[in-house]
C-alpha cells in the first residue's frame, strides 16, 4: 500500500476511532449499563457520571502509560540486565562498565559545559533582545526575525553552521565566514582588540557578574539574617561555591587570553579543535533557543506594572537601574522558567552533535553517547544506563515543576 | 523606551543600532545557506556567498570568432566582428589586453595594434572589431584577456536537480513525501485523544484529578531517550516493527503530555457560566464537549497543532529509531540530510538545497501562524 494512502487511512481510523469510541462508550454507559429508568433514575445518573471521566481519560492514560511511564521503569530494568546473557540480572555491572569508559566521562563533562553555557547565554541574549525591542517601532519585526530559528530543525541548523565553519586549504578562497574573518587577523592592532582585549573583557565581565550574584546570595547568610530553611541555605551555599569556582576560572582564563599564541594566516577546521569545538556546537543551540527565551521574557516584561517603572524614574533611576533593580527582580520567576526549559532541551541535545561531529574530536554528549551504545554497539544495557543518567539529571526539574504546578492549582 | 530615557536620544540610537546588529547577526547564517542554494557548484567553491550579492570581478580568457569562417572583406581589409561573451551575459569590461603578461593593457574602446597592420578593439560590453590584411586573418580567433564585472548570477538548477530530477538518487522528493506522511497523522491523532482527556481534567469532578494533572506535568519533561529501547522492543514484539505505524504511535505518545497540558489550561480558563447553563439546559457532557468546548478551544488546538507539526517535521531521533530500517527504503528529510552530510560533505550546492527544501515548510508555517506559536509557548512553559 502506498504510504500516503496508509497515512490517510490512519488519520481516518485514528480520529474516527477516537470519536466513535467516545460516542459509543457514552451511549453504552447511558443507555445500557446505567439507564436512567424510573425506579432508580437518580442513582444511575450519578453512577454514570462517576464513570464518565474515566471513559474520557482512558485512551490518553493508556497511551501515556504505555509510551512514557512504562518505558521509564522498563529502561531502569534493562539497565540492570545484560542482553547477551538473555536478559539476566547483572546488578550494577552496566553502570560500572559505563563509569569505566573515558567516552562517558567526556560526555558528562561536555554536557555540564553545555548546561552552564547554553541556558545562561540564551537567557541573557533573550532578555537583552526582549528589553531592547520593547519600545521601538520595528520591535515586532526584529523579534520575529530573531525568533525564526525556532522553526528550523536542529539538522537544518547544523548544515547552516557547517557552512559557516567550512575550511578550505591555504591559498584558496575561504567560503566559510568564520575562516574568512579569521584570515583578516594578522597580529596587528585589530587582532589585539578582537582576539585579546574583547575576550578578556567578556571573561572579566562574566566573573564580575557571577561574583556580584554570589555576594547578593551569600550576604544574608553571612550576616546571619537568613529567614529561609537550612536546606535552602545549603543549596545557596553550594551554588555560590560553584559560582566562585566559575569566577576564578574566568579570571585565570583572562590571563591565558593574553598569553596564548595565535596561528595567524592559517585557515582553521573549527570543529576539530579540542575543547573549543564544543562552543562552536553550542552556538547552534544558542542561536535557536534565544528566540524562545526572548518571546517568553518579552511577554513577562510587558506584564510588569507600569507604575513601578514610573515611580523609579521619578526617583531619578537611570535606565540601567530601572532594568536591573526594577524589571529583572519582577520577572525573576519567568527567567527561572526559561532557564529550566532550556536546560531540559540541552540535556536531550542529540541532533546537533550527531549531524556535525557525531561525538568525534571530544564533542560527545550523553544523548549521542546513548544512541551510539544502543544502535551502533547494540549494547542495550549500557545504553539504558546512560538513559537513566539523563533521567536522573532531569528529575530535579521534574519534581520542581510538579511542586509548582500543584501550588498553582490550589 | 521614551519615558525611561527622556531626552537622551543617543541611547535611543544605541538601542536601534544594537537591535539592528543582533537581527543581522541572527539572520546572517540562514541567508548564507539560502543564497548558496541558488549558486552553482563552481560559484560556491570559488568565492564566499557574501561576495555573490554584489558584482563579481572576473578575469577571463576569451576568443574572437574563427576568421576562416566569419571574416568579411571591407575596404581591402578583412574584418571579423562579434561579441566576446555568450548571449545573455551582462558583464562589463573594465580593462583588457591581448597578452597574458599584460592583461590590463587597454581600456574599453582602445585600439590594440597587433603588428603588421592587424588591429583589434573591444568595447565595454564585449563587442569587438578585429581587422587586418588577408594573410594575418586566418587560423584561430584572436585571444583577448578581459577583466570584467559580472552582475550577481543565480540559478534554480539546484532545486530542479534535488526535487524534480527522477534519476537523482540523492533527490529530496521521496524524503519530502515520507516526512509529510509521518507528520500529518502524528499531528492530528494526539489532538483527538488529548482533547477529551483535557476536558475531563478541566471540567469534570472526580477523585484523583489533581494527581493526574501532576502526572501529566511530570511526563512533560521525561526525556524521550528513555522510551526508545522499551518501545522498540514492544513494537518488534507485537509485530508493528519499524515503519510508519510505529512512528505515528510514538509521536502520538510523546506529544500527548504537551497536548493535554495546553488544552486543559485553555479549557479551564473558559467561562464557567457557559458550561453550567448548558448543563442546566440538559446537555450531556459529550454534547457540551463537542458543541461548546471544542469550538471555543480552537486557538489552543491551533497552538498545539503547530508545535507538534514543527516537532515531528524537524525530528530526527524518533524517525531513526522507529521508522528507518536497515533496507533504507523509507527515510525522512532530516535523516537524508545527515546522510548527505556524510557522503557529500563538500558539495554545498547539494547540502544547501537539501536543507532549504526541508526548512521551507516550517518557515512558511512559522511566518503564517506565528501568533499561535507564541501563544502556545507562553501557555506551555510550566510556570
Amino acid at each position: 500500500m502506498h504510504p500516503a494512502l496508509q497515512g490517510l487511512i490512519t488519520i481516518i481510523l485514528g480520529v474516527g476511532g477516537c470519536l466513535g469510541y467516545f460516542y459509543l462508550a457514552n451511549q453504552i454507559l447511558d443507555k445500557v449499563i446505567f439507564p436512567p429508568r424510573l425506579d432508580d433514575a437518580g442513582r444511575n445518573i450519578n453512577r454514570a457520571n462517576m464513570v464518565r471521566p474515566w471513559l474520557f481519560l482512558f485512551p490518553a492514560i493508556f497511551a501515556l502509560g504505555l509510551y512514557l511511564a512504562y518505558p521509564v521503569f522498563e529502561t531502569l530494568r534493562l539497565s540492570l540486565t545484560d542482553r547477551l546473557q538473555d536478559g539476566a540480572f547483572v546488578g550494577l555491572a552496566n553502570y560500572q562498565q559505563m563509569f569505566g569508559e573515558d567516552k562517558f566521562w567526556e560526555a558528562m563533562r561536555n554536557n555540564m559545559l553545555w548546561l552552564i553555557v547554553v541556558p545562561a547565554v540564551s537567557t541573557a541574549f533573550g532578555l537583552l533582545v526582549a528589553q531592547l525591542t520593547d519600545r521601538i517601532a520595528w520591535g515586532n519585526i526584529a523579534k520575529s526575525l530573531i525568533f525564526m530559528p525556532m522553526a528550523i530543525s536542529f539538522v537544518g541548523a547544523s548544515v547552516i553552521f557547517k557552512l559557516i565553519y567550512d575550511a578550505r586549504p591555504v591559498g584558496r578562497e575561504q567560503i566559510g565566514v568564520l575562516n574568512a574573518v579569521w584570515l583578516q587577523f594578522e597580529g596587528g592592532v585589530g587582532s589585539f582588540l578582537f582576539l585579546r582585549l574583547l575576550p578578556a573583557i567578556i571573561l572579566l565581565g562574566f566573573a564580575l557578574v557571577v561574583a556580584y550574584t554570589v555576594w547578593l546570595v551569600l550576604r544574608p547568610i553571612l550576616t546571619g539574617r537568613r529567614r529561609s530553611g537550612w536546606w535552602l541555605s545549603a543549596l545557596q551555599t553550594a551554588l555560590s561555591a560553584l559560582g566562585i569556582y566559575l569566577a576564578i576560572l574566568a579570571v585565570i582564563n583572562t590571563v591565558q587570553v593574553f598569553r596564548i599564541e595565535h596561528v595567524y594566516g592559517q585557515p582553521q577546521t573549527w570543529l576539530t579543535l579540542p575543547f573549543w569545538n564544543n562552543f562552536f556546537l553550542m552556538v547552534v543551540l544558542i542561536w535557536i533557543q534565544t528566540g524562545f527565551a526572548m518571546v517568553i521574557l518579552s511577554a513577562a516584561l510587558r506584564g510588569i506594572p507600569e507604575e513601578t517603572v514610573e515611580a523609579a524614574i521619578l526617583d531619578g533611576a537611570n535606565p540601567f537601574q530601572v532594568f536591573f533593580r526594577i524589571k529583572v527582580p519582577q520577572i525573576m520567576g519567568t527567567i527561572v522558567v526559561v532557564w529550566t526549559t532550556i536546560t531540559l532541551t540541552v540535556l536531550k541535545v542529540f541532533d546537533i552533535v550527531f549531524a556535525m561531529t557525531n561525538g568525534q574530536w571530544q564533542t560527545q554528549v550523553l544523548a549521542n553517547y546513548m544512541f551510539d551504545k544502543l544502535f551502533r554497539a547494540n549494547d542495550w544495557g549500557t545504553g539504558s544506563a546512560a538513559a537513566i543518567i539523563i533521567m536522573l539529571l532531569v528529575t530535579p526539574i521534574l519534581v520542581w515543576n510538579i511542586v509548582n504546578a500543584r501550588r498553582e492549582m490550589r | 523606551m521614551e519615558n525611561i530615557v527622556g531626552g537622551k536620544s543617543a541611547l535611543v540610537w544605541a538601542v536601534h543600532l544594537s537591535v539592528g546588529l543582533l537581527v543581522v547577526l541572527w539572520l546572517f547564517p540562514t541567508v548564507g545557506l539560502f543564497v548558496s542554494s541558488f549558486r552553482t557548484a563552481d560559484q560556491i567553491s570559488s568565492s564566499g556567498w557574501w561576495s555573490s550579492l554584489g558584482e563579481v570581478q572576473q578575469n577571463l580568457v576569451l576568443r574572437a570568432a574563427d576568421p576562416d569562417e566569419f571574416r568579411v572583406e571591407r575596404d581591402g581589409r578583412y574584418v571579423v566582428e562579434g561579441t566576446l561573451f555568450e548571449e545573455g551575459v551582462a558583464a562589463k569590461i573594465t580593462v583588457w589586453g591581448t597578452s597574458s603578461r599584460r592583461i590590463d593593457e587597454f581600456k574599453p574602446g582602445d585600439v590594440a595594434d597587433l603588428k603588421k597592420g592587424e588591429t583589434i578593439t573591444v568595447d565595454a560590453v564585449g563587442n569587438y572589431l578585429w581587422s587586418g590584411p588577408e594573410e594575418r586573418m586566418k587560423g584561430r580567433g584572436q585571444r583577448v584577456f578581459v577583466t570584467a564585472q559580472t552582475p550577481p548570477d543565480f540559478t534554480l538548477a539546484n532545486y530542479d536537480n534535488m526535487l524534480f530530477e527522477e534519476d537523482n538518487l540523492e533527490g529530496m522528493s521521496n524524503a519530502f513525501f515520507s516526512t509529510l506522511t509521518v507528520t500529518i497523522p502524528a499531528t492530528i491523532i494526539p489532538i483527538a485523544i488529548a482533547a477529551f482527556a483535557a476536558y475531563a481534567l478541566a471540567w469534570m469532578e472526580f477523585p484523583g484529578r489533581s494527581l493526574l494533572i501532576a502526572a501529566v506535568v511530570g511526563l512533560l519533561v521525561v526525556p524521550l531517550q528513555l522510551a526508545l529501547i522499551p518501545l522498540l522492543k514492544l513494537h518488534l514484539g507485537i509485530g508493528i516493527g519499524k515503519g510508519y505505524l510505529g512512528v505515528w504511535l510514538a509521536h502520538t505518545g510523546f506529544g500527548l503530555p504537551l497536548a493535554i497540558y495546553l488544552l486543559r489550561n485553555y479549557m479551564a480558563s473558559l467561562p464557567r457560566d457557559i458550561i453550567e447553563n448548558a448543563r442546566v439546559d440538559g446537555a450531556t457532557d459529550f454534547q457540551i464537549f463537542t458543541r461548546i468546548i471544542l469550538p471555543l478551544s480552537y486557538p489552543a488546538l491551533a497552538s498545539f497543532a503547530i508545535f507538534q507539526f514543527l516537532w515531528t517535521w524537524n525530528d530526527l531521533l524518533v524517525a531513526k529509531v522507529f521508522l528507518i530500517d536497515a533496507t533504507g527504503e523509507t527515510t525522512v528529510m532530516t535523516n537524508h540530510i545527515v546522510e548527505l552530510l556524510g557522503t557529500r560533505g563538500g558539495n554545498w550546492e547539494i547540502l544547501a538545497t537539501a536543507a532549504f527544501v526541508s526548512i521551507a515548510v516550517p518557515l512558511l508555517v512559522f511566518f503564517l501562524m506565528q501568533r499561535y506559536l507564541v501563544r502556545g509557548l507562553l501557555a506551555g512553559s510550566v510556570k
